[in-house]
């Protein structure tokens, strides 16, 4: 029996044709998809078709349909990470990922609503729209990741791959009651991926299931010399792992991820978990990471610093919008610039440029990434006694949209217990841990040692084969 | 970190090379001078004996061979342009006549 939940039952043409009917019966409510090409998917489908045909399927992976965050290059699809300045952008390369996922049989499927290049948890910053959380559609479906996470949970894709910075796999995977996977940093090649904070970013499976994920990761993670970041390292048998016998781990609570600002339905539904880990033999442990308030200062100097480098490439020169005022090479930069960024992004770079400024650099991006060494010394430190934290993924449910627009620093708070994961290049997954009275998903995090995803999966699949959350599904999208 | 870090919003604009409107000012810096107040908790650490991280993984200097091999075409290279002649990206005149 196949462990993932992917549909291989029927012919992968009717599959895509079914999951395109069903994109144009839900997108107008829930608008997770910037651009769809059925097309093209039903000819990639066709393809999977013929191999299995004639026997010669490429593995688990062939005819899944893959939705794939508006990001990462696929060869000939657009590509504007929900920006105007890459309005008209067409990928000429595979991401890296994407010629894994290809050479594995994946449908890659349409180009997903995010955060305007990922800097944001809501998905409200994207130039093209507003996207929907499914299980409340006056709510926001979390970000950056968000077009991926509500496609996942409305069933408009079989998984769907993201990218996370500061948590922008695992908060949208908590508010759309799925599961996100952030690999550790270096797992998984970056080469395609259009740079946010290179020092944080990482692509990672958003699916249904733990195995759906596990499967995905088992593709698409392994060394690429094209990022000089990619870990020189074989790829486990992660797939293998999880059919091994559940094992017992020893399990770590940071306490100042359980403090009185968590909504007390998330509260419960953790500690509702840490009891079923206890009933099954863990151990359990409170540990302490002591610098965890320094985390969003750290994180929203050291990722903008970044960004304000590696977004100086969108000028209105080689591959972006002009705008048609400029007169001069100056007027191209700052007008295109100007006219082509969204107001999170041109704040953010705005900030970055000043915490690298002449005066300002060792005040803010020298003593931040001082910090950042005292953050993931606190994680190593707390591993030499347990093998997973279990943490809430989000302190609180998913808000409504416009509720949090014109208050920057109240969103950048909502980052709490995932922005530390990346600072510290660890993985990190969320799951869904039960339902609030309102009926919104409630995500938890599990976090684990460098490079021990085995781990996590393992630990993850426990918990979801004992509940029900896996099959709970948003009701009344379709009419 | 200075006291009451003072943001010169159009030095900072312009090392951005961003083209603000007034209204834009006027919001950043209101926004951006409240972000700045938050990062001064950073000021409580001492950190005069931690190394900085400039990212998680212990990886450092990456070398390869350099063999050349095929590149991507002009045509593809050139095809997100705004502006484009003969395989090249048409930017205005820099020098003047």
């Amino acid at each position: 029996m196949s462990l993932t939940t992917f549909d291989t039952a029927t012919s992968v043409v009717e599959k895509m044709r079914a999951i395109i009917a069903r994109c144009d019966e839900l997108e107008p409510r829930i608008g997770a998809f910037i651009h769809r090409n059925a097309e093209d998917a039903l000819m990639q489908a066709a393809a999977s078709d013929e191999r299995r045909a004639a026997g010669a399927s490429l593995g688990p992976m062939d005819g899944v349909v893959v939705g794939v965050k508006d990001l990462i290059s696929v060869k000939g699809h657009p590509l504007s990470c929900a920006s105007r300045i890459l309005e008209s952008y067409v990928s000429p390369y595979d991401a890296h990922v994407a010629e894994k996922l290809k050479g594995a049989g994946a449908i890659l499927w349409g180009r997903l609503n995010m955060d305007e290049f990922a800097m944001g948890s809501s998905c409200e910053t994207s130039f093209f729209q507003k996207t929907h959380n499914p299980w409340d559609l006056e709510r926001t479906p979390g970000g950056s990741s968000g077009g991926s996470a509500a496609a996942v949970a409305a069933g408009m894709c079989e998984i769907a791959l993201g990218s996370d910075t500061g948590g922008s796999i695992r908060q949208p995977a908590a508010y759309c009651g799925i599961v996100g996977l952030k690999p550790t940093y270096g797992l998984v090649s970056r080469y395609g991926l259009a740079a946010f904070a290179s020092s944080l970013d990482q692509i990672g499976p958003m699916g249904r299931t733990v195995a759906d994920c596990a499967a995905m990761l088992q593709v698409i993670a392994g060394h690429d010399e094209r990022d000089s970041t990619s870990l020189k390292l074989p790829v486990p048998d992660y797939m293998g792992a999880l059919q091994a016998p559940e094992a017992p781990v020893k399990i770590g609570l940071p306490k100042e991820y359980f403090t009185d600002g968590v909504d007390p339905e998330i509260r419960a539904a953790v500690n509702a978990a840490v009891e079923f880990y206890r009933s099954r033999g863990c151990e359990i442990k409170e540990v302490s990471l002591p610098h965890t308030e320094y985390a969003i200062p750290v994180y929203y100097i050291i990722a903008p610093a970044e960004a304000s480098s590696n977004l100086a490439r969108y000028d209105g020169v080689r591959y972006t919008r002009r705008s048609p005022d400029a007169k001069n090479t100056y007027e191209v930069y700052c007008k295109s610039r100007g006219e082509g960024f969204g107001s999170e992004v041109k704040r953010r770079i705005l900030l970055g440029s000043y915490a690298l400024s002449s005066g300002y650099y060792d005040a803010y991006y020298l003593r931040a990434q001082k910090v950042r060494t005292l953050i993931r010394n606190d994680f190593l430190k707390a591993f030499e006694d347990v093998d997973v934290l279990l943490t809430p993924t989000t302190p609180h449910h998913p808000f409504r949209i416009g509720e949090k627009v014109d208050d920057p620093l109240s969103m950048y708070l909502e980052d709490i217990f995932t922005i530390s994961v990346n600072l510290a290049g660890l993985p990190g997954l969320s799951m869904p841990c039960g339902f609030g009275s309102s009926g919104l998903p409630i995500g938890m995090q599990l976090i684990g040692k460098p490079l021990d995803e085995t781990t996590l999966l393992r630990t993850a699949l426990a918990y979801e084969n004992a509940h029900q959350f896996k099959s709970a599904r948003p009701k009344g999208l379709v009419r | 970190m200075p006291d009451k870090p003072a943001i010169d919003i159009d030095h900072v604009a312009n090392l951005a090379r961003i083209e603000l409107s007034p209204e834009e000012k006027r919001v950043y810096l209101a926004q951006l001078g409240k972000v700045l107040d938050y990062f001064a908790r950073l000021d409580e650490l001492d950190v005069s004996n931690v190394e900085p991280s400039a990212h998680a993984a212990p990886v450092y200097n990456v070398w390869r061979e350099d063999v050349p091999a095929p590149t991507m075409d002009t045509a593809d290279v050139v095809m997100n342009a705004p502006q484009k002649r003969n395989g090249q990206v048409l930017m205005p005149r820099v020098v003047s006549e």
